[in-house]
């Protein structure tokens, strides 16, 4: 481990790019300002579901200003009104003829300014005539339910695909001969990440006709091949520069329409143009996340052990699938869903279907439906244990894979590369004295009040990942670094991934400070900008470390092999007899005989021996060999209010394993806001429609984000088992947290409810569901 | 999210905010806090032709009390009215509702007299005022007239404040002793409106008896509600749990809600049941010389 | 006096648009603004100060915080106009003298900050908060950044940025930041 003044692994450093964010010199997509620059703003569909008769542009052309207005069938003329998704289905940029949900691009305006641009989408007059929507995605099944995709020659229904892994026989089988089988209906509610900052970019083109754009997006080589493919235009014409980017989430990974919109504008009237969304267009439009409708059974023995688990789920996709899951797998990770417990059979299958919702099912600070499985089998080991009248920390204990048998192949074909699961839950049961908490329950129900303790377990399963199974439009998940030394001894480093407040410009350097030797203060980070970063897949799905990281280390050592033959040519021996010791090319077993990176450094540009290539750098895209699988145990307790059904969290201890730790510091960070992200829609946190297909929640007044009020003091610990297959053993930690939490807090609601015989409450647990638990059942 | 064009006015006197508010009569709207009006123009829900920016009109933005009221200026915003050690000692449901509406930093620029006059029934203190029995100053071109909170709301965003006038001055009369109130809201987070929110106020003698009682309701109907059956019930009861449960179940039956993301209706109103009841008792606790 | 020339159309009728004049970080500037011009658009657009942020459009984020005449305002619920003779001081006025501010050094300590979009917002209510309470409570902190949302820290370590700010107040001499 590297000693502070180096800021190597394990060390807090604080963060490099603080500098400019303290002082308000963080540049954001919004910051952008170019001389001449345009405004562009969207007219969006007041319907779920019609047909477009008429758009009027008179009056808003009038409006002083406004420059242009762009229709659907402007866009078709140049064969750009539709557009490919991530999962290779085909998505609206802007429609000619059909509205698929409220909140829809229909029509571009572009202004001098955004009041004029306002203004502009004000004065927009349309005539739709409405047709009656499919929001329910079981009805959007029926035989009689309206096509939707219409536009697709062929279509008979509104089922996008169906997907199943598993032995399905097997797995009926074993439920059958279990002693105890639960089945439970559980709803994952469609959510929203509203990054503080919504979506936007600027685009340019310049005299020689090249595209730049900066944008709001956290892969922006997968874009700018995207775009490419889109457009025609050739991909060294196009540039795609993502800037300081105000929390992604996974919600800036696919490509909006507005962004589309934005290039044409630019083509065509030869401004520069910016477009950011509002917060009603980012909240109705933008990619949604979950929406999944679960059905699950789960078997045991009488004695307590796991048996089988079956599952099946509907996914409603809105009206495209536009998620943005790698291609070989619709839904996801979703087949994680076995979680911490060695099931020996297991059949997921997940069908997924059209609506007149806006599409999505992307992250939400998760790795490809992961949260929705650990939410899953993590509630539903509960109320087995119920069942079985066993403690629930007990029957997990019980149960888990032990640290033996890893790595653990699970039964739905992934390979878990470490864990220690029961360490992780005996640390939080310690931290939070669960059987203290226990004896208190027993008590307070005596007295008749509602205290909860739940429980989560939780295996993740991040970092897309191995190229033999992972990619997206066909493009492999590898990810990359580009490193070089300077003659001084100083570093510049690239990254194909885009932090979004993740800290990369110091974790990065801290991982290269460990493997060069060279102080983290003299290594720079660069992502971003696709004209000078190596081509990666970017940054989500907590892939980062595991990919990219891994890069920056292998890098580093393909340096430090060349360093070698250069030391040894500095201290006269052999290439053979040089070692690296502390963090130090060293001659083997004379400790005083050595030289530092930055020696070597200088002498690569001034003095390498004859026969090699001058200069110190070195380029790795990294194909990890597997996923790596974070894991930890959460325990929260709660308080209910009887009368009202208001649930206080006194208390939520987190404890995470991640492998090996770079920065202490952020890791936590991470943990608080991945816990708040979980935290947010086990509470507040939902998008509902009514019959009509209106959005519910079109604004901050009812797309309830948590203030530091209700954000429970959350309390971290960590334990640590490295990943075996990464090169310096880390994880990925970035969503774990997102991902395991929500199941806690139902398990402590649940639990809290025991007395009133309730076995499931779906998230958000607002004060109403709660009080409803109570009320439709006799007081006990 | 961007306003439209407006002509901008700042007067420095009522007469003149009167005036051209008179001139340009349902084409002109007050700009006080302009937090629940900027965000209705940026939505484009309000399109004034004219805004009339009272903020800067001097001597109208107090707290004070005489022999009679509390006297509280409309241009005060509603930190202020918390943070006021008068309001705090001697009218503690204000400086609790001065506590909850909306966000700490909405309520620097939220005015006092905006959230009164708007007739959002999802504002905190319309209730509270009901419950004190405020009366409120207001200007027109006519001269000025006082009218009292009850009955002053008359529909979601209909108040007794015509379009050529001005609220100016709220006043809640001077609590006499064994005066105890208190406001509750239930909110899903800060910066929401109420699920529900109660004001109280119960006047008790040296042996507990209630004298006299006044209860408003938040956002449980179309416009703020005051609980006249639950209000006058009280009046002459010896406080008890039992008195208290039943003018609780008199004040739910006055309440009108509307089902929404917070809860249907049988939830809301039995919300108002167990917040009036918990106000009530937080009320009475004051009375009797309680925190 | 910088004067900021600002386009405003000339057939624009009167009382749509005004001089204002306004001290902006200790900066007096003359600006002639449309009267619908948000604060937040005059400190972005016309002043080139992008260092405070839209977040939400409804009041509702507090990225947009900064303060006039020394209180916490959001920025896009008011107008450029209302701040006339006023004095406004965003982030970029924090570091003074080439010297970070007590709140700034916090947030960098404590990790109080991720993608740093909230951030100047929630700097800003914290000034004004420990000018008001220099000792405060968690609690107290908790519901003195109520208006402002962060979504990446979970507040934890904001918490703590404020609390490391209040001690460096605490011991630093009269007169300092």
């Amino acid at each position: 481990m590297a000693t502070a003044p180096l800021g190597g692994i394990g060390v807090s450093v604080p963060r490099k790019e603080d500098a400019r964010f303290i002082r308000g010199k963080g540049n954001y997509v919004d910051d952008v300002q170019l001389p001449g620059m345009l405004f562009l703003d969207i007219v969006r569909s007041p319907y779920a579901y019609a047909k477009i008769l008429a758009i009027h542009k008179e009056k808003t052309l009038a409006v002083p200003g406004v420059l242009a207005v762009i229709t659907g069938k402007d866009l078709e003329a140049a064969k750009l009104s539709w557009m490919p998704t991530l999962m290779s289905d085909t998505q609206m940029v802007l429609p000619t003829d059909t509205v698929m949900f409220q909140g829809q691009e229909v029509v571009g305006v572009v202004a001098t300014d955004r009041y004029a641009a306002a203004d502009g989408v004000a004065a927009m007059e349309i005539d739709y005539e409405p047709m009656t929507p499919v929001i329910d995605p079981f009805k959007a099944l029926d035989p009689g339910a309206p096509v939707l995709r219409t536009d697709k020659p062929g279509r008979k229904d509104n089922h996008i695909w169906h997907w199943e892994v598993g032995d399905k026989d097997g797995t009926a089988q074993a439920l059958k001969e279990s002693d105890v089988v639960i089945k439970e209906k559980i709803y994952i509610p469609r959510i929203h990440v509203s990054s503080i900052e919504t979506c936007g970019c600027v685009a340019q083109v310049d005299s020689m006709g090249k595209l730049t754009v900066w944008l709001t997006t956290q892969a922006p080589h997968a874009i700018r091949t995207v775009f490419a493919l889109v457009s025609g235009l050739p991909e060294n014409q196009i540039r795609i520069i993502s800037p300081d980017i105000g929390g992604g989430f996974g919600g800036k990974v696919p490509v909006y329409p507005g962004y589309v919109i934005a290039v044409v504008a630019a083509l065509t009237t030869g401004h520069p143009v910016k477009f950011i969304e509002d917060r009603t267009g980012n909240l109705t439009s933008d990619s949604f996340a979950r929406d999944y409708h679960i059905e699950a059974e789960i078997g045991a023995t009488k004695d307590g052990r796991l048996t089988a688990l079956r599952v099946k789920t509907l996914a409603d996709h809105g009206y495209t699938d536009a998620a943005a899951n790698p291609s070989k797998f619709p839904a996801g990770m979703f087949h994680v869903i076995t979680g911490s417990y060695p099931f020996k059979k297991a059949f997921v299958e997940v069908d997924a279907v059209y609506t007149n919702k806006p599409p999505g099912g992307i992250a939400y600070r998760c790795s490809f439906r992961v949260t929705e499985a650990v939410h899953a089998i993590e509630r539903l080991i509960d109320i087995l244990a119920h069942q079985l009248k066993m403690d629930p920390a007990e029957f997990r204990l019980k149960n888990f894979i032990p640290p033996e048998a890893f790595p653990f192949p699970s039964v739905l074909g992934w390979t878990y590369d470490s864990g220690n699961y029961a360490g992780a839950l005996k640390k939080a049961m310690e931290i939070i004295d669960y059987a203290g908490l226990r004896k208190e329950q027993v008590e307070k129900r005596k007295r008749g009040e509602l205290m909860g303790i739940g429980i989560s377990s939780f295996t993740e399963i991040v970092g897309a990942g191995p190229s033999k199974d992972f990619d997206i439009l066909g493009i492999k998940m590898f990810d990359s670094a580009e490193v070089r030394i300077h003659p001084t001894g100083k570093v510049l480093a690239r990254f194909g991934t885009k932090s979004q407040g993740q800290g990369h410009e110091t974790t990065y350097a801290q991982i290269l400070a460990e493997e060069l030797g060279i102080p983290v203060e003299g290594i720079s980070v660069e992502e971003g900008d696709t004209d000078t970063a190596p081509y990666g897949l970017g940054t989500y799905a907590s892939r980062s470390t595991p990919t990219a990281g891994a890069a920056a280390v292998i890098a580093a050592r393909k340096i430090r092999e060349k360093g070698a033959k250069i030391a040894a040519h500095l201290l006269e021996v052999s290439p053979d007899d040089i070692e690296w010791v502390d963090h130090k090319f060293q001659v083997k077993g004379v400790p005083g005989k050595s030289k530092t990176m930055a020696d070597v450094a200088f002498a690569a540009y001034t003095n390498h021996p004859q026969g090699m290539e001058a200069g110190l750098e070195a380029v790795d895209y990294y194909d990890p060999p597997n996923m790596t699988y974070p894991f930890g145990s959460y325990i929260a307790v709660v308080d209910i209010d009887k009368e009202t059904g208001q649930i206080k969290t006194r208390r939520f201890v987190a404890v995470d394993d991640c492998g090996t730790i770079i920065n202490p510091m952020i890791v936590d960070g991470q943990i608080h806001g991945g816990l708040t992200m979980g935290f947010a829609p086990s509470m507040l946190e939902e998008i509902q429609y009514d019959a009509d297909g209106n959005n519910k929640a079109t604004s901050f007044l009812e797309y309830l984000l948590p203030t530091a009020v209700e954000t429970p003091h959350w309390e971290t610990a960590k334990t640590t088992t490295p990943s075996p297959h990464h090169p310096i053993g880390a994880k990925g930690v970035g969503e774990s947290a997102t991902v395991g939490a929500p199941p806690a807090f139902v398990n402590a609601v649940v639990d809290a409810l025991e007395p009133y015989g309730v076995t499931n409450i779906d998230i958000p647990l607002s004060s109403y569901k709660i009080w409803q638990a109570i009320h439709s059942k006799d007081p006990p | 999210m961007y306003p439209p064009n407006f002509e901008y006015y700042v007067p420095s006197t009522v007469e003149e905010a009167v005036g051209l508010l008179d001139q340009h009569q349902g084409d002109a709207k007050i700009l006080a806090g302009g937090q629940s009006l900027i965000a209705m123009m940026k939505l484009r829900l309000a399109q004034p032709a004219i805004l009339v920016d009272i903020n800067r009109i001097p001597n109208l933005a107090y707290v004070r009390e005489d022999d009679k009221f509390l006297r509280i200026g409309a241009t005060t915003r509603t930190a202020e009215l918390s943070r006021s050690t008068i309001v705090q000692a001697r009218y503690p449901i204000l400086s609790d509702a001065g506590r909850e509406i909306a966000d700490p930093i909405v309520r620097n620029r939220g005015t006092v007299g905006g959230n009164v006059s708007h007739g959002d029934p999802g504002n905190d203190l319309p209730a509270c005022l009901l419950a004190m029995g405020a009366e409120f100053e207001i200007h027109g071109p006519k001269g000025i007239r006082t009218l009292p909170a009850r009955g002053f709301y008359q529909d979601t965003f209909v108040t007794s404040v015509a379009t050529n006038e001005m609220m100016t001055e709220i006043r809640v009369p001077r609590p006499g002793a064994g005066t105890g109130s208190a406001y509750s809201k239930m909110e899903r987070k800060v910066g929401d409106f109420a699920t529900v929110g109660v004001g109280a106020r119960v006047v008790v003698d040296s042996s507990g008896k209630i004298l006299n009682a006044g209860i408003g309701l938040t956002n449980v109907g179309p416009t703020a509600i005051y609980a006249t059956a639950a209000s006058d019930f009280l009046a002459g009861k010896t406080d008890s749990d039992a008195v208290l449960a039943q003018a609780a179940v008199l004040a739910r039956d006055a309440s009108a809600p509307s089902p929404d993301n917070r809860g249907p209706v049988d939830f809301k109103k039995d919300m108002v049941r167990i917040w009036t009841r918990r106000t009530l008792r937080k009320a009475l606790d004051r009375a009797k010389g309680g925190k | 006096m910088a004067i900021d020339a600002v386009e405003v159309q000339s057939a624009m009728p009167n009382h749509r648009s005004k001089t204002i004049h306004v001290t902006v970080n200790g900066v007096p500037r003359e600006s002639h603004v449309e009267a619908r011009t948000l604060l937040v658009s005059y400190l972005r657009e016309h002043l080139k100060l992008t260092g405070t942020h839209i977040g939400c459009d409804t009041g509702h984020c507090g990225a947009c915080t900064v303060l006039v005449d020394g209180t916490p305002v959001k920025s896009c619920m008011f107008l450029a106009v209302q701040s006339d003779g006023s004095e406004v001081r965003s982030v970029e006025g924090l570091e003074t003298g080439g010297k970070l501010h007590p709140v700034q050094e916090g947030f960098h300590k404590e990790h109080g900050l991720q993608c740093g979009y909230c951030t100047p917002g929630m700097m800003m209510t914290s000034v004004a908060l420990l000018a008001a309470n220099p000792n405060p409570t968690e609690d107290e902190i908790r519901r003195g950044i109520s208006g402002n949302l962060c979504r990446c820290t979970g507040y934890v370590n904001i918490v703590k940025a404020i609390q490391s700010a209040a001690k460096e107040m605490a011991a630093a001499p009269k007169g300092g930041p």
